[in-house]
């Protein structure tokens, strides 16, 4: 296929992805901004929020202070964004257009037609309208995934863009644990008693696991098990471990197909091992946050690689 | 000013008579309620921007991705009319290529005096890259799209032969697709000839025009200028049908003399390009430097006979508006046959007889720029203003050459929906002409254009028309 | 005369740049009055280097290269031995019909300033010659050499309104009026032998050919009102610039580029004077 076609459909789904993550942030966060202040830590949950999902230093240039109209403006409609729910669908959407041919019927409907209603909306919405607003993303998204799921061939394209969503899914979910690894480390836990039990399910919420979390430990959350969860479980389709389980499995239908291996192949092997012989003391053993900060490296050098050997 | 027009329907304006081709139309129009006409043209317009069917209009930032208006009332044709039509179409289309061959070859129409040669040699259209150069299998319209209207029950006339590169099948196709859709019954009761071959038969006709070559598929792909172009939708659309790769330029790069496309397994060589992109920016080495739309090289590899570009570099001149006029006889000097299909008598103000007649009867005739397409550069005489009518002499006497009259044609009316109720307006056809190295391929119909406006005769969707669907009625009566 | 010619353009490029190609109308042929003695083209680069002619019968190379480069020079170096013929060119390819080179480009496009000039200059008797040799003088007077306001996407008209320009202002301008009065005209570019005292060129030089009944193609040097003489080597014809430019190029990526010109013309030591030690 055309490199340009592959590296568009690559970045339709990593813009989806995206929009999907900044949705569920915006989400979490306002749940957990209305709590009770008794509650809450001393952090500015919103300030976070702008931190996982998007650019803080751009936002800062932005406005003044970071609080629920802000934020919602900023990561849900400002075009000034470029990873505003607004800008996610419009670039997915321009991606899918110029590539239109790549796409099935269904998934250039629910983009489109994803794009037509979005316009619809007034940006100026109450709580409800809002928590609506957000629903409705994550279900364009659903839509849109269900839609490649079940009607796209099973051949390169198919794979270029689960690598997308893999890339995409594996970065969000590091950038939570970048900006919210230390409510994990263990002297939290004394520090702040109860009180950061909200945060944490706020971490699960944004993951979408807070049933998940239950069914696979089967006991309270405890923050070096939400760690685990997210990064080595493989069961957990937003975990690392997953994430990369998927990327090494599509590189590898991409290499038997064009009957060549390169350095994606060899480097997203080599990242899965990793995972896979880790545990979960050692981690924090080593710190948390560098292993996170050196699991964002590797992903963005994969991201680069695949581009690389692929997309140009 | 109302002009006295064949009407498909009712044969006269007004008449009570219903010609055979839609009689059981007219029932239909008659029995279906006016609720049920809206809810289903809801759905139709629903039905195209769902699917994406627009088209840009230029200089017009804000509706950047317009609809094209749609009527539910098809277009009708016997098979036996069309049956003619086909026949004269492709006698105009042979005509075309034969032109095309030999004015780049041995010119002996210009030898002849059948066409003037100073009107081609000074036509930029007439791109001195290709004098001498062997196109694959001799053709160089392998897609055109005749416009033709219609003045009386026998009488066709050519308006124009769109031989760069005409667009507006994929609404063809959509549209037939839509009609089926909204109202299956109507496909029960009507045996309309199939149009949706018509990407099986594009894309036989791009394999059969190849380079030769041994062993190999031919691999054909489809240049878009790109998503920002008014035509893109389409250009995705047969991309999409065709099962070929839809490239921009920098999907491309030639080596060698060689075309490539990049891919994800590395370069691979391109036989066939079915190019969207006009000749001045395919190259910006050959043609306008400043192109970016452009593939470096192509040219040259063109030349080396190692690709093949449907359409091929250069046919601007053939469907030149002032070549144009010299088309009856080019069909007779090429074909030996009368033609079959009409031409509109045509004043050339480059002469100074028909100058001073056309800026004495400014009134009544359609004037055209030479070099103008889209309706833009187009006078209207019957309707334009006295300011107008003056502006456009000013232009005239200021580059007679460069202007052309025509009689202001009653183009045929046909049935269409206005905010009135159902009323007769102006319709033309576009019918696809597909020319291999094996045969000559038209699908049934074509698309029809429709003047929106109460007695408007300009049917470019960039100036307000609209689209309907056509139908060839297989064993009418 | 016996001239030594020695051209390179120098393109450096902010970052490497990939897939270069370029066209390179660098090479003179043989005519009447021009002789090539010798003549080579030396890409500063690897790659590949074809050669073919055009559609007007220049010779024209190709040139591609392998790998990405950030500065790139194209050298064409050579020995040309010319006579005094008048301007007039015989015995040079011509494959284009006459006819064609009264076709008018957008660089070339006549507006009303340039068809009212032009009409100033035909001559009383309605002869082709005199009225080329008007136009060259009126040409000459009404823009003067000044290199800073055009560039080389200036068309005649705009040259023409602001009276100032380069030797292809003047060139176009005479063009357009040429074409104009219905006299098929041509675009050349080529060298010329510089005042004594001026070793290094900048630029390569252009004039125009207008076609003169029963004399075939003559012609005009706008810029130095003369009309060629030995000093001049003919290199390339198009209907404007653009289709004789020396150089045309494309590639990817590379950001901004620039493009010096050194060029020398000189006559060849020895040439004329050998003789026995």
């Amino acid at each position: 296929m055309l490199a340009r076609t592959a590296d568009s459909l690559y970045w339709v789904f990593r813009y989806t992805e995206r929009a999907d993550f900044v949705a569920r942030t915006l989400d979490a966060t306002v749940r957990l901004a209305s709590l009770p202040q008794a509650y809450l830590g001393k952090g500015n949950e919103w300030e976070s929020a702008v931190a996982s999902a998007s650019d803080l230093d751009l936002f800062k240039t932005l406005y003044a202070t970071a609080n629920e109209d802000t934020v919602r403006d900023f990561l849900a409609f400002n075009p000034q964004n470029p990873s505003s729910i607004r800008n996610c669908l419009q670039t997915a959407r321009e991606n899918a257009r110029s590539v239109r041919t790549a796409l099935t019927f269904e998934m250039w409907e629910a983009l489109n037609g994803a794009w037509l209603e979005l316009k619809s909306f007034d940006t100026n919405m109450n709580r409800e309208e809002f928590s609506r607003f957000l629903d409705w993303v994550k279900r364009v998204v659903l839509v849109f995934d269900g839609a490649a799921y079940r009607s796209m061939l099973r051949n390169d394209a198919y794979w270029f863009s689960r690598l997308g969503s893999a890339v995409e899914r594996a970065d969000n979910t590091a950038r939570i644990l970048d900006v919210k690894y230390h409510l994990l480390l263990p002297e939290s836990e004394w520090v702040g008693g109860s009180l950061d039990y909200f945060q944490w399910t706020t971490i699960l919420r944004e993951v979408s696991a807070v049933t998940a979390y239950h069914w696979v430990y089967r006991q309270s959350v405890k923050p070096w098990l939400i760690a685990d969860l997210l990064i080595l479980n493989r069961q957990m389709p937003r975990s690392l471990a997953n994430c990369y389980e998927i990327l090494v499995r599509h590189l590898d239908l991409i290499a038997e197909f064009y009957g060549r291996r390169g350095p994606s192949q060899r480097l997203a092997s080599a990242t899965l091992n990793r995972l896979s012989s880790e545990r979960i003391e050692r981690i924090f053993g080593n710190g948390l946050h560098e292993f996170v900060e050196d699991f964002i490296t590797t992903n963005n050098k994969l991201g680069a690689a695949i581009a690389e050997q692929y997309l140009n | 000013m109302l002009i006295d027009s064949f009407d498909e329907m009712n044969g006269r304006p007004g008449s009570a008579e219903v010609r055979p081709p839609y009689a059981s139309l007219r029932k239909w129009l008659d029995d279906t309620s006016a609720e049920t006409f809206d809810a289903r043209r809801d759905q139709a317009e629903h039905f195209f921007r769902r699917v994406g069917i627009t088209f840009a209009v230029y200089g017009d930032n804000e509706s950047s991705e317009r609809l094209i208006p749609f009527d539910v009332i098809p277009r009708v044709l016997m098979k036996s009319e069309w049956d003619f039509l086909e026949r004269g179409l492709k006698q105009r289309v042979t005509a075309l290529n034969a032109f095309l061959a030999d004015i780049y070859g041995p010119q002996e129409c210009l030898r002849a005096g059948i066409v003037p040669s100073d009107l081609i040699f000074q036509n930029p259209q007439y791109r001195l890259e290709m004098k001498d150069v062997a196109v694959p299998h001799n053709i160089y319209v392998h897609i055109a799209g005749v416009d033709v209207v219609r003045v009386g029950e026998n009488d066709f006339y050519v308006l124009e032969d769109n031989a760069r590169t005409p667009s507006g099948v994929s609404y063809m196709l959509e549209n037939r697709e839509v009609m089926m859709r909204l109202f299956p019954e109507l496909f029960m009761s009507h045996r309309v000839a199939p149009v949706e071959n018509y990407p099986d038969a594009l894309l036989a006709t791009l394999r059969s025009v190849a380079p030769i070559r041994q062993s190999r598929d031919a691999v054909v792909t489809l240049l878009t200028p790109g998503r920002y172009n008014s035509a893109y939708y389409e250009h995705s659309f047969l991309a999409d049908k065709l099962g070929v790769e839809l490239v921009e330029a920098s999907d491309l790069f030639v080596k060698d003399d060689v075309v490539y496309m990049r891919t994800t397994q590395g370069p691979t060589q391109v036989d066939v390009i079915y190019r969207r992109i006009d000749d001045d920016f395919i190259d910006p080495l050959a043609f306008r430097p400043d192109s970016v739309l452009g593939v470096p090289g192509l040219i040259n590899a063109y030349k080396a006979g190692n690709v093949t570009l449907a359409n091929a570099i250069g046919t601007g001149i053939s469907d030149d508006k002032a070549v144009y006029t010299y088309m009856p006889d080019i069909v007779r000097f090429f074909t030996g046959q009368e033609p079959l299909l009409q031409n509109v008598p045509t004043w050339r103000c480059r002469e100074p007889d028909s100058l001073s007649y056309v800026l004495d009867n400014l009134g009544e005739l359609v004037v055209k720029e030479v070099a103008g397409s889209g309706g833009y550069g187009m006078l209207v005489g019957p309707h334009a203003t006295k300011a107008e009518i003056e502006d456009f002499a000013r232009k005239i006497r200021h580059s007679p050459e460069g202007f052309i009259a025509q009689p202001t044609l009653s183009l045929s009316t046909c049935p269409t929906f206005a905010a009135s109720g159902v009323a007769p307006r102006h319709v033309d056809l576009r019918p696809f002409v597909l020319s291999g190295s094996d045969e000559i391929r038209i699908v049934p119909g074509g698309l029809t254009r429709v003047a929106l406006k109460e007695g408007s005769l300009v049917v470019n969707s960039s100036q307000g028309g609209g689209t309907k669907d056509t139908w060839v009625l297989d064993g009418g009566s | 005369m016996r001239l030594q010619i020695t051209h390179e353009t120098r393109y450096t490029y902010e970052q490497p740049a990939r897939s270069i190609m370029q066209i390179l109308r660098l090479t003179p042929r043989n005519h009447d009055g021009q002789h090539v003695v010798r003549w080579r083209i030396e890409p500063g680069a690897e790659g590949k280097l074809t050669s073919g002619s055009d559609h007007f019968g220049n010779i024209v190379h190709v040139f591609s290269a392998d790998e990405s480069v950030q500065d790139l020079a194209i050298v064409a170096v050579g020995e040309v031995e010319t006579s005094d013929v008048a301007g007039i060119v015989r015995q040079a390819v011509e494959r284009v019909p006459d006819g064609c080179y009264l076709r008018s480009t957008i660089s070339t496009e006549a507006d009303e300033a340039i068809r009212a000039f032009a009409e100033k200059q035909r001559d009383g008797a309605g002869r082709t010659l005199p009225t080329l040799h008007n136009l060259m003088e009126a040409v000459h007077g009404a823009i003067r050499f000044d290199r800073d306001p055009t560039s080389t996407s200036t068309t005649a008209a705009e040259a023409f309104a602001l009276g100032l320009g380069v030797c292809q202002d003047l060139s176009h301008v005479f063009i357009a009026a040429a074409r104009h009065l219905g006299i098929p005209a041509r675009y050349v570019s080529g060298y010329v032998l510089p005042p004594e005292g001026v070793v290094m060129q900048q630029a390569g030089h252009a004039w125009a050919e207008g076609l003169v009944p029963d004399l075939g193609w003559v012609g005009f040097d706008p810029t130095h009102l003369t009309c060629p003489t030995p000093s001049h080597v003919r290199v390339a014809i198009g209907l404007d610039s653009s289709e004789a430019a020396p150089i045309r190029g494309s590639r990817r990526g590379g950001g901004g580029e620039t493009m010096a010109v050194r060029l020398t013309v000189e006559p060849a030591p020895g040439g004329q004077y050998q003789r026995q030690e």
